[in-house]
């Protein structure tokens, strides 16, 4: 193995850490020449995306460390793709003074990401993890304008940083019984003999990690601080790629590596394993997460505790199993990602129109900017899982493939649970576009709110709606990606399947 | 041919959004009437043969999940499109006067008419959710944006009732689609799932289905959201949505679970003839003449609900028939009560328009409303009556108590009716006979077409049911339950 080689694999993730030290460069240079930097960024992501494509269809370094297969390069893809629509939203947000250092650390967390994706090895899933953590604890904190910004920073940081001891405790639990870090290697120990009490503390303590990431009832207390007070773009970053890398490696870890452990979620046939522990925290994060979003006032609060209900529906297709389980799940991730991402988007542009983000600040918004609101409309009918949006088939999908797993329908309790759930949020979806179509601004409202701290566009406002025109289109794209994907499934759900073993 | 009332009403939908306001409501006309040419030219076709659900149009659209769009076509989907376009174009000229976000209130009224368009057209199970899942939110829309009387309070509680029921028919599809390993409609037809299966999904399924057709005690829905409706949007849900619930009822449920439906059907029956009669006395005391409307439309739908669990051909082409007549009579009590009175006289109470002397100020819509109530209270030769009786013959085979209880239910039914009519337009005050009658606005021509269009078909199939049951019974005949 020579290094030109491992350079050859490695490109994307490469091209990627050079594009984010450019931009830091370009952004340090100038004052003027801040407003390359997110062109740079995006330029490099699509040099990246291209370098995926001319990957090799499989390789397997070091033991799993680095591997290439369609999954990997279809995920590398989508990742990189939600850091290409998180730039633009960057560039419009005021709030942050440096962007260039803001878009190298975005980009970083990028790499964080595509090496999460990339890897079937504990040690360096656990690199990526960190890698992306870090990238987005500072994304978190970096409105320094904003004291909520600096808590979501924090929060986010003490919470993130002890899940990822726990993970790391977890993995050396499971490296001490197994003697290998690399997945399909710890599938096959596992695979000889009983599970052992200790190896049990391990994936649970492994596990514990990942629900932290993909903020699981009870670890989601994180959540909706860090999407309230972070900005919108690290936000949105938080809710979409950080959750999409998580799934495909939760997923992969479950189910390759700890697939001898699987135990029943069954309803009639409980057995110990990762699958019950699974099929519990989705219970309760969808039932906690539906419910808690009924009394929010703020969208971004509303959109984390959704967010929360969303991982459990998630996680049903990985307690389903199996290729179709894993392939509705990660389709699910995925255009969930790409709806939240569209939704943060709205969500900002409103944010620095008229000050804020609660419910009230979105009253008119039908009236003042329809496409703004048709937009909205799309992302939230598509979380709620209306027809012909991406979220409807998505549900569909994920829903037959685990009441089909199991024996007689043992998953049915989770899939009417989901049911039940799916129909509770659709009440708190529709009060945000009662509150975008029906109601009347009210006149004694200013306009900007000025003494909002969050919102720092004291300076011209035209300036502000020119920057803003990023954001609507990337908004407005987005839209349209998930009514095609709502109206052509088949696009993005054969890739998954057929990049699948 | 019959798949362009889908294309036709949903382009005429995403038009309106960037035309101009003054040409919305001629587009909306234009689509609705296109709609139902399409429905019409189809109707007169003799070679198309309507006893069999022949496909129309399939071609592959999710292959990995064995999804199609595929449509297809028999005697008891095209009475449903025929209905649709009727009502569509009543309800198009009976918004005549909007002009408040008149692009975006037909742009929601087309897509409930095009979802409903697609659920009667759908062979493919998981295109029929789709398409009636899709209806929802317009109707929210619509009647949260431009209704009156409490409502976003209507609009939402007819919202999640319809996804209530709507979640309990994804489960029923996704285990239908799960152990018959299809999601075409004729395929699953031949399927024969267990019995164990089919005990516990036919009535998840039917009940999620029902709800939209207002099966008594899951029906609160109806009353609250058509009062809330504008009158275009009462005239959509009483004539075409409430049809969507019963009809997939039938072609989904019914025609999938023949064993669970046997097992269940006396369950439903005890259902509908509550629902027969409880709503008919509650419309009895209502005050407002909306609510009087919308309880007799739960009435109305009882009798589908009763005309299916005859399980027979009379009982459930009956039922169809029915579907259509309530569609058109529904639609016609609404449009006097919504926009002939309510637009000109700004109440609907029953007890300020007794006061009011109406049938001298407002000629025309007294005699709208006389048509309507006589329709409505099953006078022979009108199409209630025709659909009603052949109900009931259907249902003395198989429940004759039944048809006792419901034949108490029928006085119900005309006395609140003609309360109804005697309050709101024929007290007239003897000792003032004299006092001219209040000024109103006159009734416009486009109410007057939207009214002609409605009572003519209430009449035509009324004195000629064989219109349309000549197409019913062969399709019914082909379902799997009856035999």
């Amino acid at each position: 193995m020579s290094y030109l080689e491992l350079l050859k694999l490695a490109a994307p993730e490469a091209i990627v850490v050079v594009i984010a030290l450019a931009v830091l460069t370009v952004g340090l240079t100038s004052t003027r020449a801040k407003a390359l930097c997110p062109i740079v960024a995006a330029i490099g992501t699509a040099v990246a995306i291209g370098a995926v494509l001319m990957l090799p269809p499989h390789a397997n370094l070091f033991g799993g460390m680095l591997v290439i297969s369609p999954l990997n390069s279809l995920f590398k893809i989508i990742c990189l793709v939600l850091a290409l629509v998180t730039v633009p939203l960057a560039s419009s947000e005021k709030s942050l003074r440096n962007p260039g250092e803001y878009i190298a650390v975005l980009l970083l967390g990028a790499v964080g990401l595509m090496l999460l994706v990339g890897s079937e090895e504990f040690l360096m899933i656990f690199i990526g993890l960190e890698l992306l953590g870090l990238s987005l604890y500072v994304m978190a904190a970096f409105d320094k304008s904003d004291v909520r910004s600096a808590e979501a920073g924090l929060k986010y940081f003490l919470f993130g940083s002890t899940a990822s001891a726990f993970t790391l405790f977890g993995i050396s639990f499971v490296y001490g019984m197994a003697g290998t870090t690399a997945l399909a290697a710890i599938g096959q120990k596992l695979a000889a003999g009983p599970v052992q009490p200790l190896l049990a503390v391990g994936i649970v303590m492994t596990l514990i990690g990942f629900a932290f990431k993909i903020a699981a009832a009870p670890f989601h207390l994180w959540a909706p601080d860090a999407y309230q007070g972070a900005p919108i773009p690290s936000a949105a970053f938080i809710a979409s790629g950080s959750k999409v890398a998580s799934f495909v490696v939760l997923g992969k870890i479950v189910l390759i590596g700890f697939a001898p452990a699987r135990g029943s979620a069954d309803w009639h046939a409980m057995l110990a394993g990762w699958s019950p522990m699974l099929a519990v925290l989705a219970a309760l994060s969808i039932l906690l997460g539906n419910f808690v979003a009924l009394a929010q006032a703020n969208v971004r609060r509303l959109l984390a505790y959704s967010a929360v209900a969303h991982g459990g529906y998630t996680l049903l297709g990985i307690i389903a199993g199996g290729r179709d389980g894993f392939s509705a799940t990660l389709f699910y991730t995925s255009i969930y990602a790409v709806t939240l991402v569209g939704a943060f988007a709205v969500v900002g542009v409103v944010r620095r129109e008229s000050g804020g983000d609660d419910l009230q600040n979105f009253a008119g918004l039908a009236g003042r900017s329809p496409l703004l609101a048709a937009s909205m409309s799309i992302f939230l009918l598509s979380l709620a899982g209306l027809p012909p949006l991406a979220g409807f088939f998505g549900k569909f999908y994920l829903f037959s493939a685990a009441f089909r797993a199991g024996g007689n329908h043992g998953l049915l309790w989770l899939v009417a649970l989901a049911l039940f759930g799916s129909f509770v949020s659709l009440y708190y979806y529709l009060i945000v576009l009662k509150v975008i179509f029906v109601d009347q601004r009210s006149s004694s409202t200013p306009q900007p709110d000025q003494s909002n701290a969050g919102a720092a566009r004291t300076s011209d406002f035209n300036v502000s709606t020119s920057l803003d025109l990023f954001s609507r289109i990337t908004v407005t794209v987005l839209a349209a990606a998930v009514l095609f994907l709502g109206l052509m499934p088949q696009t993005l759900a054969a890739r998954i399947l057929a990049s699948l073993p | 041919m019959i798949a362009w009332t889908i294309y036709v009403t949903f382009a005429g939908a995403i038009v309106l959004l960037v035309l101009p306001r003054v040409f919305a409501r001629w587009l909306a006309l234009l689509t609705a009437i296109a709609g139902f040419a399409i429905g019409v030219a189809t109707f007169c076709q003799h070679d198309v043969d309507l006893a069999h659900f022949r496909t129309v149009v399939r071609v592959p659209w999710v292959p990995a999940l064995g999804m199609n769009y595929h449509l297809a076509l028999d005697g008891i989907s095209l009475t449903l499109v025929l209905v649709t376009g009727i009502a569509a174009i009543s309800a198009v000229l009976f918004s005549w006067d909007v002009t408040d976000r008149a692009n975006e209130f037909f742009f929601w009224l087309l897509l409930v008419v095009g979802g409903s368009y697609g659920v009667f057209l759908s062979a493919d199970l998981f295109l029929l959710f789709l398409f009636y899942e899709l209806v929802i939110v317009p109707k929210y829309f619509l009647i949260a944006i431009f209704g009156s009387t409490n409502k976003e309070y209507g609009a939402m509680k007819l919202t999640l009732y319809s996804f209530f029921g709507g979640a309990l028919v994804f489960l029923g599809i996704i285990a239908i689609y799960v152990t018959g390993g299809s999601l075409d409609l004729n395929q699953l037809a031949q399927f024969q799932f267990t019995p164990q299966l089919q005990s516990w999904a036919f009535p998840i399924l039917f009940l999620g289905f029902a709800v939209l057709a207002g099966i008594w005690p899951l029906h609160t829905w109806a009353p609250t959201g058509h009062v809330a409706a504008p009158t275009a949007g009462s005239m959509l849900l009483a004539g075409i949505v409430m049809k969507l619930g019963a009809y997939a009822g039938l072609r989904v449920a019914m025609n999938l679970f023949p064993q669970g439906f046997q097992m269940w059907r006396t369950t439903i029956a005890v259902l509908a003839v509550v629902g027969i009669v409880y709503a008919a006395a509650v419309a009895l005391r209502q005050r407002d003449l909306k609510f009087v409307i919308g309880y007799s439309s739960v009435s109305h739908m009882g009798f589908v609900l009763l005309g299916f669990a005859t399980a027979n051909v009379f009982g459930v082409s009956g039922a169809v028939l029915q579907m259509f007549s309530h569609g058109v009579i529904g639609a016609l009590l609404f449009a006097v009560a919504g926009r002939m009175i309510y637009r000109r006289t700004r109440t609907r109470e029953l007890d300020a328009l007794s006061g009011m002397n109406l049938s001298r100020a407002l000629p025309f819509a007294a005699f709208t409303f006389v048509v309507a109530s006589a329709a409505s209270m099953g006078i022979p030769g009108f199409s209630g009556f025709a659909a009603e009786i052949t109900i009931l013959i259907g249902a003395w085979k198989s429940y004759p108590l039944a048809v006792w209880i419901t034949g108490a239910g029928m006085v119900l039914v005309a006395a609140f009716t003609l309360r109804a009519l005697k309050r709101s337009f024929f007290d007239v005050d003897l000792a003032n006979t004299a006092a001219a009658p209040p000024e109103m606005e006159p009734i416009t021509i486009p109410e007057k077409l939207g009214a002609g269009l409605l009572m003519f078909a209430t009449l035509a199939v009324g004195l000629y049911p064989k219109l349309l049951l000549d197409r019913i019974q062969p399709a019914v005949e082909a379902m799997r339950f009856l035999k």
